[in-house]
């Protein structure tokens, strides 16, 4: 029976929950975040979050290319910290390959990781600040991230998608001038996170978004997949650097922070602690760098500089290989992970002995935190949601593939 | 007859005048707040058009006058288009019982003009009643839309409003019991002869009024850390989520003006209006007054770079909380200190 307008007369007064489309087109959407909220007044009843917007089917493509052909792919799955994606990627396949990278390469692989982390974490700490009305904490953030991208740039020239490392080594090698610069932003920098304590941490305003909001427990936080900072938040300690050292963090002195409460507030002081052990790290990186190769000694994996192949008959010759077949990887499959700047960044890889990867599966941190968005924000208040969605830092390349 | 005719004519002039400072105003300060907004957070602000940047409103009101004027769908046509005249006529109307200055002395002929429009022994109270008004147009935008952004934008607001005006009246009444009069010219009068004569400084509930009237006035014209019926966080813009071109111009234009009409009244209630601080008389008072609204027009700009926004609940809790109960306290210790 079809209702008419008219029939509504003298029926009693009802409210009745409100579905609000969150995104993908909303300022604090993250990039493409589409939540579909459900709210009764300003209060959350649920918040389903609803991903691929963004989805390339990096995987996919993954097993149609040479595995050194890939590097560039994972530079745009968390586009905020390349490095890391590179990093988590190149080690899986050399863990397949089973081969060892120079120490050299080792302390710049952590540096650029660590700057990666600087950069991922002031992203975050900015839009964050903007999310909740504090604007100028977005532009004294993305300031201070250009003195890290600048560091990038003179690592391998380019400011966003790196593809710096490369199976086998890194693609150049760190001058003394960048060791210079990394020494001054390791001086620089404190003061500028001092500055965002100073806006920030202290604000009766700032703790009263964010103290007590999306808490959760460490227990439920290992249930539903939290990691990263998310995790540490909640007082869990479990950092890849820490627990399963990979590179050469089982050498460097730093801390683990960690949260008690698991609100936003302790994931936000856990990421501003980060910052200053990342430039603890950078610092002791620099200082123990040793002289030496930053590449294997492996020509069919390593193509020799560019400069010997117009001299060079071997070395036009593994240049050409290089480039036209690839190289082979032994049979198996691996799973690899490091604590990239949103959480455990792991590859899976399944080889066939041949020059592509027969299967490749990423087990993004976005993605895995993200999951936790409906737990976290149901009960709060609709403004909470933004700042739930911010303290999980999704970024969207990484979360949709 | 002729007496009659000029005083008409006088305050003709008077309206036009004051009509045209209004409608100008959001011009240089928009360029102002995007240039404060720009050296705040490090950088230049506009610089394209024009030197510095001066030109930059004057574009964009080229280019909100072009754009289309998109009205949706599902949206109630008319209350549509009625909304963002309602928010921006009584803003406009608070500034004909505002006064300036005593007077001022036309060279030549010699006549003595005020420089007030109209003379209310009631305009305090005038002024509070028709600023209320202009929170329809946000609530009429917000529902009009048919958005549910632009709904919980208006919901948002109308709840501020009335939570916030209450704050705010009482905090007017302090310096209404101080002066006994509502009109503004005898507040500001009852200020003159120095700085320790303005009612910020009747210690000790001076400073305490005039934090609750700042406070309640941020909320009032929905200024950051209060905005929330555009918190353009969560609501994407709010209320006018939906409004563009000149339309979403008006608002932008009530908004200013609501600012500058907030920062005038907290000069005239609490700053000794055009009260020389200094008592040396160097400056006429006009451009004292113009100085004290200044600071506090960059002061509303400042704090909106400066804080995060808070929650609609803990913007209630504020109000009702603190602010309420903190002036009912206030109006009994200031009638004790009279008394």
């Amino acid at each position: 029976m079809e209702k008419k307008r008219n029939d509504m007369k003298g029926m009693p007064v009802t409210t009745r929950e409100l579905t609000l489309s969150f995104g993908p087109q909303h300022p604090s959407a993250h990039g493409v975040l589409h939540l579909l909220v459900d709210i009764q007044g300003e209060t959350v009843l649920r918040a389903e979050p609803d991903i691929g917007y963004l989805h390339r089917g990096t995987e996919k493509i993954a097993e149609n290319l040479f595995y050194h052909q890939f590097v560039p792919y994972t530079d745009r799955l968390d586009y905020m910290c390349g490095m890391s994606n590179n990093l988590a990627y190149v080690l899986a396949v050399e863990k397949l390959l089973d081969i060892e990278v120079p120490e050299r390469a080792q302390y710049i692989r952590v540096i650029a990781a660590e700057l990666s982390r600087l950069s991922g974490h002031l992203v975050c700490i900015g839009a964050w600040g903007v999310d909740l009305g504090a604007m100028s904490m977005l532009l004294y953030a993305i300031r201070d991230r250009e003195m890290v991208l600048d560091l990038f740039e003179m690592l391998c020239g380019a400011r966003m998608t790196y593809s710096y490392l490369r199976i086998g080594g890194v693609r150049y090698d760190a001058t003394e001038e960048f060791k210079k610069k990394c020494l001054a932003l390791c001086r620089i920098l404190p003061e500028k996170i001092e500055e965002y304590e100073k806006l920030l941490t202290g604000n009766r305003i700032w703790i009263k978004r964010n103290r007590g909001v999306g808490a959760i427990s460490g227990e439920d936080a290992i249930e539903i997949g939290l990691g990263g900072p998310n995790l540490r938040a909640s007082g869990v300690n479990w950092d890849m650097r820490k627990d399963e050292p990979y590179l050469v963090y089982d050498r460097l002195n730093f801390d683990v922070p960690l949260g008690t409460d698991g609100d936003c507030f302790d994931r936000y002081m856990v990421r501003i602690e980060e910052m200053r052990q990342s430039i603890r790290i950078i610092e002791q990186c620099v200082r123990d760098m040793p002289e030496g190769p930053f590449n294997v000694d492996m020509p069919e994996i390593v193509p020799p500089p560019k400069h010997e192949i117009y001299q060079n008959m071997e070395a036009l010759i593994h240049h050409f290989k290089y480039v036209s077949h690839g190289f082979k990887v032994p049979e198996g499959e691996v799973y690899c992970a490091i604590e990239a700047p949103k959480g455990e960044l792991g590859f899976y890889i399944k080889s066939d002995g041949s020059e592509r990867p027969y299967r490749l599966k990423i087990r993004a941190p976005s993605f895995c935190n993200l999951q936790a968005m409906d737990t976290l924000s149901r009960g709060e208040y609709l403004a909470d949601v933004v700042a739930i969605v911010s303290s999980l830092d999704p970024v969207f390349g990484e979360c949709d593939k | 007859m002729t007496e009659a005719f000029i005083e008409v004519a006088i305050i003709f002039v008077k309206v036009v005048v004051l009509g045209f400072i209004l409608f100008s105003l959001p011009l240089p300060l928009t360029w102002l707040e995007r240039k404060i907004a720009g050296h705040i957070q490090v950088r230049l602000g506009p610089f394209r058009v024009g030197p510095h940047g001066v030109l930059q409103p004057f574009a964009d009101m080229v280019k909100m006058l072009f754009k289309e004027d998109v009205i949706p769908e599902q949206a109630d046509r008319l209350l549509f288009r009625f909304a963002p005249i309602v928010s921006m006529v009584p803003i406009f109307m608070v500034f004909v019982a505002i006064p300036f200055g005593e007077s001022w002395t036309i060279p030549y002929i010699n006549k003595e003009v005020t420089l007030y429009v109209a003379d209310m022994n009631v305009g305090l109270l005038y002024i509070l009643a028709i600023s209320g008004v202009a929170v329809y147009g946000i609530i009429l935008g917000g529902w009009a839309s048919n958005s549910k952004y632009a709904l919980l934008g208006g919901l948002r607001s109308s709840a501020q409003m009335i939570s916030y005006e209450v704050a705010l009246t009482f905090a007017c009444i302090g310096v209404v019991m101080l002066a006994s009069s509502l009109n503004l010219i005898d507040i500001v009068r009852a200020q003159t002869g120095g700085v320790t004569n303005w009612n910020v400084f009747y210690l000790p509930v001076g400073p305490v009024w005039f934090v609750i009237f700042f406070i309640a006035g941020l909320a009032e014209i929905n200024r950051i850390p209060f905005d929330l019926p555009e918190d353009e966080g969560t609501l994407a813009a709010g209320f006018h989520v939906e409004y563009s071109g000149i339309r979403f111009a008006y608002f932008m234009l009530a908004e200013y003006i609501a600012m500058v009409s907030m920062s005038v009244l907290a000069v005239i209630l609490f700053f000794g209006g055009w009260d020389d601080p200094t008592g040396l008389g160097w400056l006429p008072p006009i451009v004292w007054f113009l100085l004290k609204v200044g600071f506090f027009v960059y002061l509303f700009m400042w704090i909106r770079f400066t804080l995060p926004r808070y929650r609609y609940d803990q913007l209630m809790t504020i109000g009702w909380k603190i602010l309420i109960p903190l002036s009912l306290l206030n109006i009994l210790v200031t009638g004790w200190m009279i008394i």
